[in-house]
Formats: C-alpha cells, sequence, structure tokens
C-alpha cells in the first residue's frame, strides 16, 4: 500500500469500517512510514476533540431572548 | 440527562406541561446553539436556528415519537432550519471542493506533517480550546462543515448524515475525509510540536 492509499482509507480506518485484509496492509505501511503514521494519529485525534469538547453555556442574552419568546408564546396558549 | 428522567419529561411535556419542555430544551439549548454556530458560520443565524427549532419542536412534541432521543429528534429540527438559512443565502449550492489540494487522481495531499505535542485538552484552557475548535471549522465550506458537525460531533452515520442532507453517501464519505484533513491540519498549526500559531489568549 502506498502513502496516497492510506490518506484515501483514513476515514474508514478510523470509522474501522475495513475490511481486517485492508487493515493489515494499511498498518504494514504504517510500520515503516512516520508520516503517514503522524497523518493517522492527528487525523484520529482531531475527530476526537470535536467529539469531546463540550460546547459553551447558551449566551445569557440569546438565553434571555430565547425565554422570552417562550414566554410570550405560553401567555398567547398551547397552539392547536 | 438520566434516560428514564427523559422519557417522563418528554411525556409530560407531550402532556401539554410547558415547564417540562423548557426544562428539556435548557439541556440542550447549548448544542443546538453551537450546532447553529457550526453551520450557519454566525451567532445571528446561530439564534434564529435555536428559537425556529425550539419553536417547531415545541408545536411537534405530540407527535415525537420516541423511536430515538429526544436530542436526536431536536437536531434533525435544528438540522433543516439552519440548511434553510444556508439555501436562503444560496451557500450551499455554492459549497466546492478545495481542488487545488487535489492531485491529479482526487486525492488530498496533506502538507502538515508534524505530531502534537501534549494533548490539546491539557495544553490549553477549554474556552480556548472551544475557541479554536470554532474557528478552523470555519475554514471548511458550508457542505463540508454541516457534513463533518454531522458525522463527527453529532455522531450521525454515514447514511443518516447523507439522508438528512439530500447527499450520497460517496459524496458524505469523500467530503468528511477531506474536512477531517483539513481540520487536522489546521490543529497541527496550534498543536503541532512546533506551533506556529499562538493560541487565542496567549496561553501555551
Amino acid at each position: 500500500m502506498r502513502c496516497r492509499q492510506v490518506i484515501d482509507k483514513i476515514s474508514e480506518y478510523i470509522d474501522d469500517e475495513l475490511d481486517p485484509e485492508v487493515v493489515r496492509e494499511l498498518e504494514r505501511h504504517l510500520e515503516h512510514c512516520e508520516d503517514c503514521r503522524i497523518v493517522v494519529d492527528t487525523t484520529h485525534k482531531t475527530v476526537e476533540i470535536f467529539y469531546h469538547t463540550e460546547p459553551a453555556a447558551l449566551p445569557e442574552d440569546v438565553r434571555g431572548r430565547l425565554n422570552q419568546m417562550f414566554a410570550q408564546r405560553f401567555r398567547e396558549g398551547r397552539p392547536s | 440527562m438520566h434516560l428514564d428522567n427523559e422519557q417522563s419529561l418528554v411525556a409530560t411535556a407531550q402532556a401539554g406541561d410547558s415547564d417540562a419542555f423548557v426544562t428539556l430544551l435548557n439541556q440542550y439549548s447549548r448544542h443546538i446553539y453551537r450546532l447553529g454556530v457550526s453551520i450557519t458560520g454566525n451567532h445571528h443565524d446561530a439564534e434564529d436556528v435555536l428559537q425556529e427549532a425550539s419553536l417547531k419542536a415545541y408545536r411537534a412534541i405530540a407527535e415525537f415519537q420516541g423511536n430515538s432521543r429526544f436530542y436526536t429528534w431536536l437536531v434533525r429540527i435544528a438540522v433543516n432550519v439552519a440548511l434553510g438559512k444556508l439555501r436562503k443565502r444560496a451557500l450551499w449550492k455554492e459549497s466546492s471542493l478545495d481542488e487545488s489540494r487535489e492531485s491529479e487522481d482526487g486525492s488530498y495531499i496533506p502538507l502538515e506533517i508534524e505530531s502534537w505535542g501534549e494533548d490539546p485538552e491539557k495544553a490549553c484552557l477549554n474556552s480556548d480550546l472551544r475557541q479554536i475548535l470554532s474557528e478552523v471549522i470555519q475554514k471548511l465550506d458550508p457542505k463540508s462543515r454541516t457534513i463533518f458537525t454531522l458525522r463527527d460531533i453529532e455522531k450521525f452515520s454515514i447514511e443518516e448524515t447523507a439522508r438528512l442532507l439530500g447527499l450520497t453517501i460517496p459524496v458524505v464519505k469523500t467530503r468528511l475525509l477531506r474536512s477531517r484533513l483539513k481540520l487536522r491540519e489546521e490543529l497541527t498549526k496550534y498543536f503541532g510540536k512546533d506551533a506556529r500559531n499562538a493560541m487565542p489568549t496567549g496561553h501555551r
């Protein structure tokens, strides 16, 4: 397997969607190619970090306007 | 929120209890707002997405079947509202792939090859990290960042991402791969061992 093929398969490798035979081939390549190893590792970290970082609290003004919108809606009564 | 607790809040909201609905919504409003910022690219539209999606969910709560989690149902509504915003601004169709980085056979070529130093979570404050992530995702075109958001932040499957966005599975896969590689590259500028970018507020 060549570097370019490894790059093309990174997503499926990370998502564990490759056939075991292809995984073995890809990992054989990684054993001797440091550049691909770095790209695979940092791509994996990229996906992880986006997933694990919690969103910030809702800005106070945004929350205020959302609550206000619902308060008004509730005063008007539940929609039919 | 504990799932049992959530189910009972949903049932109460469906029976017409507005407070129960607001309690449910408050658990997830910041997630929906972030989704809105990621997809539309600005805070003003994100607030519209949050308000419109919340109102739609409130009106439709009686129809929620409970086949998925409440949050997943709410996200689906919010994605449709956010897509509407992009389409209105004609940003959806315009989204083209970054072809300058393609080789002749269409592969994407990584340029920044440098391992990361310390874990980004340890290297900087949470608020800085959030700001970095929010900045780099905006370097993707609207279609790609929507795909990335659904697949990698909201964890929808490739199939559901394709269905929600009206795209084919191969298009979603190609865009996802390139988005991940591009984001990896952008983050390497911050977290690579010899990172050139300073943290937003100077923490390193």
